[in-house]
Formats: C-alpha cells, sequence, structure tokens
C-alpha cells in the first residue's frame, strides 16, 4: 500500500462513514428521547432511495400505498384508543385528521406527480415529503401506546417492524436493484484522489444536516423540549411538554434524516428493496461507540467505521463484514468497564 | 339437521381438498421472498403457465415460499412427503436451501428437480436432478473465449457466498487447462455499498481480464467499481448476470462487458445452428406474452425446462406403475435416466445414472453488451 492508495481508501470510507455518521445521528435522537432502539432506521434509507428511483421511471412509488395504508393503521388505532378513553367524537375526529390529513394529502399529490417526470431536484423533494410522514405514523401504530414500556419489549418491537417494513418493502419495490443518477456529474482531481460530485454533497449534506440538529437542540423550542424529554420523562411531562408529541416529533426526525441519508446514497451503489439493514447496522454500531447517547461521540464512531471497513476490504475483503461487527466487542468492554451499571428489567 | 348439514358440508370440503389419487402432484418450493426472491418470482411467474395436463393425467403445482431460508425448504420438502405426497419436488432456486431439501427427497425416494447448482457429496445426490447447468460448463465456455482473445491473467472479484465459491473452483480448474492464471482473488457481500477496495488492489495486480462473480442488479456494483478505477481490461460476468438489469442499472459502464449465458434467454440472436434456438425462441415468446418485454430471464427458463422434461419423463413412467404410488416415484427417476438427449431451452441435457448434472459442454452461450442489448460475443 502506498500513499495513493490509501488517500482513495480513506476517501471511500469517510464518505460512506458520513452517510453512517447521518444514521448513527437519528440513532441516538430517537434512544434518548423514547428509549427505543430503532433497528429499521436503515429501512427508510432503502425507501428513501427506491421511492426516487421509481419516480425516476415514472411510475407511482409503492410507498404511496403503504403510506396509505399506514395512516388507515394509524387512524384505526386512534379511534379505538379515543373510544377506550370515552373521548367526544369531535374530538377523536380533530385528532385523525390531525395524524392523517397530511400523509394523505402528499400521497396523492405524488401519485398524481409521478407520471409528469418532474427534474430531479424536484422529485428529491418529494420523496423527502413522501417518506418522512412515516415517522409519525410508525410511532403512534407501533410504540406509542408501549411509550413506558422496559428497553427490552421497545426492542422487540423494533424487530417486528423491521421484519414487517422489509417484508412490504419487498412487496412494493419488487427484488431487483435500483441506481439513482447522480445530483452533480461533475469529476475533480486532487493528486491521485478523483472527487466526484457525489462524494461531495454526500459530505456537505452531512455537515449541513449535523449543524442544523445542533442548532435545532440549541436554539429552538421543541429542540429544547426533546432535549428534556431525553433527560427526564416524567419530568418533562410535568413541565407540560408531551412525551407523545415528542416522540412523533423525533420519529419524524428520524425518518427524513433516513431518506435523505437513501438520498445520497442512491447514486453510489445498487439498493435493493433489503439493503438498508446492514447500512443501518452500521450506522448502530458508531451510535454504540457514543453509548447511545453522545452525539459526537457517534459522529466519530461512524467515521471509524467506514474508515475501517474501506481498509478492512482492502486487506482481507473476504472477512470484512467479521472486521466491522467484531469491532463492536472492544468498545462494548471499554463502555461496560467505564461506567458499570446494573441490568434493566 | 344442522349438524348434520355441517358434517356433510365439511366432508365435502375435505373431499375438494384432498388430492384425488390418480393426478400427478408437484410440489415446489421457491424463494418468493428474502435475498433470492429475484430468481424465485420469474420461476413462480412460469409455473403459472404450467400445463394442467401432462399425458392425460391432472397435474397439481403446490407452490411454497421457503423465504431463502434452508431450514424452511427443509419443512417444505417434509411437508410435501409427509402431508402432500407428491411424486416430485422442484425447488429450490437457492444452493443452500436445495442442498437442505436433498436430504428428506432421498429419505422419502421422491425425485428432487433442483432449480439450483447444488453440489452434493458422491453418492448423496441419487434421487437430485439439477436444472440449471453447472458452473463447470459456463466456465468452459467463459474460458475458451478468454483463451481466443489471448487472455492470459484473470483477477476474480466475487461474492462472498456459495455462488462465488463455486464458481472461484470452476474457474481455478477450467483457467489452469486453458492455461491462463488467476493473479488475484477479492470477494464482497451483495448488501456492500462499495467495492472501491477491493476494485483497487485488483487494479493493483494488472490482470488482462476481470472476472465478475455477482447476480441479477448486483452485479452493476463492482462492474462499475472496477470500470471508476480505470480498468482497461476485458470484463466477464456470469450467467447470474444475464439479465436485462445489468445494463439498466450499470448504465453505460457495462458497455462491452463479455456476459456467459444459457442459451434460453437469448432467443433470436442465438446461431442458426444452435439445437435450443426453437425452444428458447418459444419460451420467450409465451412468457413474454404473459408478463411483457425483456421479462424473461435464466430461472423462468428453468421452469420451462421442467415442463418439457416432464412431458417427455411422464408418459415414460406412466407406463410402469400410477402417480402417487412409491413405484411411480421410482419409474419417474428411471425416466429422468434413460430419457436421453433432450433439448431444452437451456441447451442439451443428458443425465444418465452416474450424472445428474447432464449438461453437454456445447451449452453456454458468449454475449456481449452492445447499445444496452446483447449480441452475440465473437
Amino acid at each position: 500500500m502506498d500513499f495513493s492508495i490509501a488517500s482513495i481508501l480513506a476517501l471511500d470510507g469517510v464518505t460512506n462513514g458520513a452517510v453512517y455518521a447521518l444514521l448513527a445521528l437519528a440513532t441516538v435522537l430517537v434512544f434518548a428521547v423514547t428509549r427505543v432502539i430503532f433497528i429499521p432506521q436503515g429501512e427508510y434509507v432503502a425507501f428513501g432511495a427506491l421511492t426516487l428511483a421509481l419516480l425516476q421511471q415514472g411510475q407511482v412509488p409503492g410507498t404511496v400505498w403503504f403510506l396509505l395504508v399506514l395512516a388507515g393503521c394509524a387512524a384505526v388505532a386512534e379511534v379505538i384508543e379515543g373510544l377506550q378513553h370515552h373521548q367526544r367524537p369531535a374530538r377523536i375526529a380533530r385528532r385523525v385528521l390531525g395524524l392523517t390529513a397530511y400523509p394523505v394529502a402528499i400521497a396523492l399529490f405524488v401519485a398524481w406527480a409521478a407520471p409528469q417526470k418532474w427534474p430531479l431536484l424536484a422529485q428529491a423533494a418529494l420523496t423527502l415529503a413522501l417518506v418522512t410522514p412515516f415517522g409519525t405514523l410508525l410511532y403512534r401504530v407501533a410504540y406509542q401506546s408501549l411509550a413506558d414500556a422496559s428497553v427490552l419489549v421497545l426492542l422487540i418491537v423494533s424487530v417486528g417492524v423491521h421484519f414487517a417494513l422489509t417484508g412490504l418493502g419487498l412487496l412494493f419495490f419488487g427484488a431487483e436493484g435500483f441506481r439513482n443518477p447522480s445530483f452533480w456529474d461533475e469529476r475533480f482531481n486532487l493528486g491521485p484522489l478523483t472527487f466526484s460530485g457525489q462524494t461531495l454533497i454526500i459530505m456537505l449534506a452531512s455537515v449541513a444536516l449535523i449543524v442544523a440538529l445542533w442548532l435545532f437542540f440549541e436554539r429552538s423550542l421543541y429542540g429544547k423540549a426533546l432535549r428534556a424529554t431525553a433527560v427526564n420523562r416524567l419530568g418533562a411531562r410535568l413541565m407540560g411538554i408531551s412525551s407523545e408529541s415528542a416522540g412523533q416529533l423525533t420519529f419524524t426526525l428520524a425518518a427524513f434524516i433516513g431518506a435523505l441519508s437513501g438520498l445520497l446514497i442512491g447514486p453510489t451503489t445498487t439498493v435493493f428493496y433489503d439493503s438498508g439493514f446492514l447500512i443501518g447496522l452500521k450506522g448502530f454500531v458508531a451510535a454504540v461507540f457514543g453509548g447511545l447517547a453522545s452525539y459526537p461521540m457517534a459522529l466519530l464512531g461512524a467515521i471509524g467505521v467506514g474508515l475501517l471497513e474501506s481498509f478492512g476490504s482492502f486487506w482481507a475483503s473476504a472477512f470484512k463484514e467479521v472486521i466491522v461487527f467484531g469491532a463492536i466487542v472492544p468498545v462494548l468492554l471499554w463502555r461496560s468497564l467505564r461506567d458499570p451499571h446494573a441490568e434493566e428489567h | 339437521m344442522k349438524p348434520i348439514k355441517t358434517l356433510l358440508a365439511t366432508a365435502a370440503m375435505l373431499l375438494a381438498a384432498a388430492p384425488a389419487l390418480a393426478d400427478i402432484n408437484i410440489g415446489v418450493s421457491l424463494a418468493l421472498t428474502g435475498p433470492g426472491s429475484g430468481l424465485g418470482i420469474p420461476m413462480q411467474n412460469q409455473f403459472k403457465l404450467f400445463p394442467k395436463t401432462i399425458a392425460g393425467e391432472k397435474v397439481n403445482l403446490i407452490i411454497l415460499d421457503d423465504a431463502t431460508d434452508p431450514g424452511k425448504g427443509a419443512t417444505n420438502a417434509r411437508r410435501f412427503v409427509s402431508e402432500d405426497k407428491v411424486d416430485l419436488i422442484i425447488g429450490s432456486c437457492i444452493t443452500a436451501v436445495a442442498a437442505a431439501m436433498a436430504p428428506v427427497a432421498g429419505e422419502a425416494k421422491t425425485v428432487q428437480m433442483a432449480a439450483s447448482p447444488v453440489g452434493l457429496p458422491p453418492g448423496q445426490d441419487g434421487w437430485v436432478f439439477r436444472l440449471p447447468q453447472s458452473n463447470d460448463v459456463m466456465a468452459h465456455a467463459m474460458f475458451g473465449h478468454m483463451k481466443k482473445l489471448g487472455i492470459k491473467t484473470v483477477g476474480f472479484l466475487g461474492y462472498t457466498d456459495a455462488y462465488g465459491e463455486l464458481w472461484l473452483k470452476a474457474a481455478t480448474a477450467e483457467a489452469d487447462k486453458a492455461g491462463i492464471k488467476i493473479v488475484a482473488t477479492e470477494r464482497f457481500a451483495r448488501t456492500d455499498t462499495s467495492v472501491t477496495a477491493q476494485a483497487l488492489k485488483l487494479g493493483a495486480a494488472n490482470p488482462d481480464a476481470m472476472l465478475i462473480v455477482a447476480s441479477g442488479s448486483g452485479a452493476a456494483m463492482p462492474h462499475k467499481a472496477v470500470v471508476e478505477r480505470g480498468f482497461k481490461g476485458r470484463i466477464y460476468q456470469t450467467h447470474a448476470a444475464a439479465s436485462m438489469d445489468l445494463m439498466r442499472v450499470g448504465g453505460k459502464d457495462v458497455e462491452g462487458a463479455f456476459v456467459v449465458s444459457g442459451p434460453a434467454t437469448v432467443g433470436d440472436i442465438l446461431p442458426d445452428n444452435h439445437p435450443s434456438k426453437a425452444v428458447s425462441k418459444a419460451f420467450l415468446t409465451q412468457y413474454e406474452k404473459a408478463y411483457g418485454a425483456n421479462t424473461a430471464n435464466q430461472f423462468a427458463g428453468h421452469a420451462y425446462d421442467a415442463q418439457i422434461i416432464l412431458e417427455k419423463a411422464v408418459p415414460m413412467a406412466l407406463k410402469k406403475a400410477k402417480p402417487g404410488t412409491p413405484e411411480f416415484r421410482a419409474a419417474l427417476k428411471e425416466a429422468f435416466e434413460t430419457m436421453g438427449r433432450t433439448v431444452l431451452a437451456h441447451g442439451i441435457l443428458n443425465w444418465t445414472a452416474d450424472n445428474h448434472w447432464g449438461y453437454t459442454m456445447e451449452t453456454g452461450v458468449m454475449l456481449q453488451v452492445k447499445n444496452a442489448d446483447w449480441v452475440l460475443a465473437n
């Protein structure tokens, strides 16, 4: 290995790491606010990339139908819960409307807009608008009524949601993969390195999103409310912060980040309906570096995972996955030695 | 009155549900979900066009999903032999799943037509017949073509799974025979998002040609990575990549790629003297009439071939025994082994008692990508 090979590998590692960083941030965010270990985070990546791919072909993406089905489930859950709590019909109807109005509207809009073959950027915006509401609805359907359950129960639900989403992904997108067109086709040469426009976009988008998240948490009222919930759920609730809306907002943010990652990664590789899982899992490994609590550590972890992956595949490509996931063992050891704690039951 | 009615209705339903003894029952286990579903779904499509009767006997197909999971495949096989009392098992399209089903088929003395090139230890494949070509047959055509072009060194970039492993074995053997050296071997997983590192390392070995072992739309990503790292030599792909998905995902980067293929999906561009030309065209016409242009692939072809084989072997077996009996199952096995040279969409098959692979070396066809379509490579 010489310097040029090392630099190419490093660039490749950091590019992938930037995407893992986004997913790691989303994982940390969701865990901190709701205590859900959100395994299906990667599924949003596949949904984002494949929705854009189908829009590119002028087809109505399966995500449209999926969103309508999910909105229906959420409405049913809302009605049942309202009746159980003997709420007034007008109140139930208002809540159902508040939950489903946007998803149904955007689904119908995309179904109308899909055959028009809009320019790439407009379709990317459509994709984000379509995949983001999945967060709210998934939280409502799968997690909201279990908000006070133990971490273990929430993890089991996450595994179930993951399998359901992958199966439905196969139904709606088909078994074959897609590759999206690049957002920026330019190439720059810098010594032995070739930067593609897409690489730059991935890095810039990741940095921009991280800064935006930081501003959101530091400066906005919603962000502060989420932080308060993350620190102490009960205390936040006593202060009048609804843990329900905190959960929904968090999941919506996570869905947005996932879909954005999908748009970023779509032009650099072939995305299949089940590709998201492994990408999300690497984001999760990065999040574990930060103890599922620290954003900067998760960010470092993500870059580390990306570099480990690219150098690992250079030295021993057949064992790459083993190297990446094996790296979690020393981290877990270090974390459990540093802050030991009793098992939660 | 009412209980009697219910009882009668239940009895009638049970009678209707139980397969009549005289019918030929075929258990089909395919990967309809999971990572192998890209292979299983086209096969299922073709099985939907399967004839309702063969040689005057009614044919019942029982299609189950094995979810690309060997355990599930073995369960399906067990259900076929113990509950459905099938005369024949078809599947799976995934090597590992088919291998898990093989012991069940052998135990129940029921013929299994595997839709994947499953390798079994000698003596354990007594009841297993393979529909696909062995990788040896395909590697033979590929390395023959390399030799003709004067290629001396080859880099190997393949899946880390059984498909990659079997190809590496076949390629090493055929390369030796052709006097070609495999100078570098790199692996990747289907779910990988980047193979830049492997492409770098292969590029450093500077081979004359690159062999990429991957399937379906997954074959385009490694191909693009190799091209993007500035590799200028020839690039070869295996028969699992021989579908239009390669061009759909790979775009202009896969132009000029050499792909080995069974003749089934090639149809019109086969040379006129190729024995499979007519069958291949018949298969393509039937499949694409039902599912649209350019949708047929390798695996749908295997399902079509199963039909041709059964139409030849079932009348032979019927002379000896009635369907639904152990005698019939044994007769079917014997018919497979003695039916001789059979022209399929996928080439010339000649199963014998001690060879359940059976494709002749004339099967593999070398194609090249030109203007996002296939042409015959020369």
